[in-house]
């Protein structure tokens, strides 16, 4: 009834490859990318700016880059933290060493020089595997951090060890600093997460994504089979590293504005990107998006709920929010254990048998 | 009939119309995580004074006080997610009580356009008001709390502390390294050695932090502490016997949750306050009458009297102190962020007006101005008495190294002030 696809041929390669090839998919697609481009500035506050829609969009980046690494590729990785740092970091040093290159270009750059980094950090991966490479990770995550608080160069100096970031614009309008409107930094956020999903969705329906999932499913076959294990480990940890460094610059430059390496990128975001993956679903592009609104858009839709709708004690309510939060991710891990985006996938064939099933 | 209907329709216009035009205060609190120990007997002071105000005078000049609570958890994530629920309330001043967060909010509310106060905690350049307009941050600031207890500790030496070893244990955060570029000038000076020791977030793991304390042997130790990491950082003090007179916590480390675990050992350790500790003050009857036994009381109503309760007491009273002033400055009732801020800028906290507020002698007196945001920087030292459970004045008010103090101010605020294009005012 919903789904209506009489009628809808697929005549040749193209139509078969396509990313959503049943029509009304595309055609809900391009709505809700039309509404996000088209709708949402126009009717953004700061608000929904800063505390809903900037973190949503952030973590959604830093969830399609671990995706790749462990969704698709099978590298678990307790690093992202680090990683984001090292975003963070690199563009704080671009954006104040080269004050007038366009703040776009420092985030690019910012996750090339991620990537780098994730490289040199993925190498163990060549020889560990499974939980010692997480615990290799782990390392990477502590060191990074503790580097960034011990180096003052990396923070110009500054007294208290906080890097914070000065006004650019583009186009003439401010994407940093504290003079922003919401529209423009939303906007800015939205392109690089649109840019994302669409360079990861072709990465991985491509012989590169079909290399790491050989290698996900099983490397000694794969490496039979003709894939290179250094070239498709160190891929993965190259792109995953280069979506989780642009993530980070961009969680510093246009979400903080100022942040503390250890509050901000400390083990708890590491660990934080890696439920929402889990919880949306490993390797699935889909999955990340769900992921990242589940931990993102729940605690402050509960916290709206508990303390805004109900008047309970802030204490209370930030207890309960834990609860209820841990709670549904038990629940969705047992009702379904592939994530968000298999439930939707579940969903989705009811959906189109629906209301005539076998 | 009618005259019924009219007459309750103004009573019901009388009871709604202060209700719409109430001054709005936030309180960006924390009860809970690793700060929570902290954040609670604060955030219950905060809340208890307003309501205070509300119940026993009607509010501040006729107007009633609304105070919205927003747990941060001292994650900056989430104050900024209360600070940008809370800004279109009509909030008049922001007190995160956090220095991460106060790092965060500086740009915001200078762009907003709302006055942010941190009683002792946050951006000790902000204390130049010529960049700073919008923060205010007197009493004291870290700057003013070092200098201290150097001071202090000159006097305990008879004025020379060279060839001492001082080492400072501090939060490896933005709030802990507050301190380290006057401490740094000031061992240049009177010739002792600095010695660094970071604690991560959150501090529950002090071990090799205290190994050190017992290899290197330093004279003495300050402590920039906050939350679990107090707690902690005293325990391991007892436990290597470092002598606890020898042990000075700024502020933040010198409340009653700090020391009590570590049970009689921690005797004798020192804290440095900008305000009295205990609950001998005449707001407290006040506050019995109207609040405690009118059920009214915030939290669990269990934090009487204890150094960081008396803290939120000071910090709301700053905060309706800066509005009265401002009210008064204005000639409206209902004033806005900007004229809050004015009044913020002219307060003026003499022995009289504590007096009148039942807090004589409560903490130092101070006068703010266009240029000077950051107060007298007048600091006591404070004693914990274990057998006794409760926290006793050492010394006098000292006065911190302003001379000093200042160039660093300026030093720290015109270098923020050219990276951000910001033109000095008071000129």
């Amino acid at each position: 009834m919903i789904y209506r696809e009489a009628g809808q041929y697929r005549t040749s390669y193209l139509d078969d490859g396509q990313t959503f090839p049943i029509r009304l998919d595309r055609w809900a697609h391009w709505l809700l990318i039309a509404v996000a481009v088209l709708v949402v500035p126009f009717i953004i506050n700061d608000y929904w700016a800063n505390a809903i829609l900037l973190p949503f969009l952030i973590y959604a980046i830093a969830a399609l880059g671990l995706n790749i690494l462990t969704g698709y590729c099978g590298q678990v990785s307790l690093g992202t933290g680090g990683f984001m740092a090292v975003g963070a970091y690199a563009c704080y040093k671009l954006m104040t060493s080269f004050p007038d290159i366009s703040i776009a270009i420092h985030v690019v750059l910012a996750g090339l020089i991620t990537a780098i980094v994730g490289i040199l950090f993925g190498l163990p991966s060549l020889r560990i595997k499974g939980f010692y490479l997480a615990v290799a990770t782990l390392a990477a995550q502590f060191f990074l951090v503790w580097l960034f608080n011990r180096v003052p160069w990396f923070y110009n100096y500054s007294a208290s060890g906080q890097i914070s970031a000065p006004e650019r614009t583009i186009f003439g309008l401010p994407v940093t600093g504290p003079e922003t409107s919401a529209a423009v930094t939303y906007l800015f956020c939205l392109a690089f997460v649109l840019a994302s999903a669409w360079i990861c969705r072709n990465l991985t329906r491509g012989a590169l994504g079909r290399k790491w999932m050989a290698i996900r499913d099983m490397d000694i076959a794969a490496e039979i089979i003709g894939v290179n294990p250094l070239h498709a480990k160190l891929t993965a940890f190259g792109v995953s590293s280069f979506f989780v460094g642009i993530a980070g610059a961009l969680f510093f430059s246009v979400y903080l504005g100022a942040v503390e390496v250890g509050e901000a990128f400390g083990i708890n975001k590491s660990f934080l990107v890696l439920f929402m993956i889990i919880i949306g679903g490993l390797g699935s592009i889909l999955g990340s998006f769900l992921g990242a609104a589940f931990m993102v858009l729940l605690p402050v839709f509960l916290k709206n709920v508990l303390t805004g709708g109900l008047g309970w004690p802030t204490d209370l309510a930030a207890h309960l929010e834990f609860m209820i939060v841990g709670g549904l991710i038990v629940f969705f891990l047992i009702v379904e254990p592939h994530g968000l985006a298999q439930l939707w996938r579940l969903l989705k064939e009811k959906l189109r048998l629906w209301p005539f099933p076998h | 009939m009618k005259t019924r209907i009219l007459a309750g329709a103004l009573a019901a216009a009388m009871v709604t119309g202060p209700a719409l035009a109430e001054l709005t205060f936030p309180s960006l609190s924390y009860r809970t995580g690793p700060y929570a120990a902290n954040g609670i007997p604060f955030a219950d002071g905060y809340a208890d004074y307003f309501t205070l105000l509300n119940e026993r005078d009607g509010g501040i000049g006729g107007e009633m006080i609304n105070m919205i609570e927003c747990e941060t958890g001292y994650n900056t994530e989430k104050g900024v997610e209360c600070y940008e629920s809370t800004k279109g309330e009509g909030a008049l001043v922001y007190q995160p009580l956090s220095t991460g967060i106060t790092y965060q909010l500086i740009p915001r509310v200078t762009a907003d356009g709302i006055p942010l106060h941190t009683l002792g905690y946050g951006r000790t350049s902000a204390a130049n008001g010529k960049v700073f307009e919008w923060v205010f941050n007197y009493p004291a600031t870290y700057w003013d709390g070092a200098s201290v207890a150097i001071k202090y500790l000159l006097d305990e030496n008879g004025g020379d502390l060279s060839g001492k070893k001082i080492a400072l244990v501090y939060h490896n955060s933005a709030y802990g390294k507050e301190p380290i570029r006057t401490l740094t000038e000031l061992s240049g000076q009177h010739g002792f050695d600095l010695l660094e020791l970071p604690v991560d977030h959150p501090g529950q793991e002090q071990r090799s932090t205290w190994v050190q304390v017992r290899q290197q042997r330093p004279d003495y130790v300050l402590m920039w502490g906050w939350g679990v990491m107090n707690q902690v950082a005293i325990q391991e003090a007892v436990n290597i016997r470092f002598p606890m007179e020898n042990f000075i916590g700024i502020w933040w480390s010198g409340s009653e949750n700090d020391v009590k675990p570590a049970g009689d050992g921690a005797n004798g350790y020192k804290a440095l306050n900008f305000h009295a500790p205990g609950a001998d003050f005449a707001i407290y009857d006040d506050l019995k009458t109207h609040v405690y036994d009118a059920g009214k009381a915030a939290g669990a109503g269990d934090q009487m009297g204890t150094v960081l309760y008396n803290r939120g007491l000071y910090a709301a009273m700053i905060a309706a102190e800066g509005a009265r002033k401002a009210q008064e400055i204005h000639g409206v009732s209902a004033i806005t962020p900007a004229q809050m801020r004015d009044g913020l800028e002219q307060l003026a906290i003499d022995e009289a007006r504590m007096e009148e507020l039942g807090l004589g002698g409560f903490g130092p007196t101070f006068e703010s101005s266009c240029a000077s945001h950051g107060g007298s920087g007048r600091v006591a030292v404070n004693q914990w008495n274990a057998a006794d459970g409760k926290w006793e004045v050492l010394t006098d008010y000292i006065q911190s190294d302003q001379e000093l103090i200042g160039r660093l101010v300026e030093e720290d605020s015109v270098a923020y002030a050219e990276e951000n294009g910001i033109e000095m005012r008071c000129q």
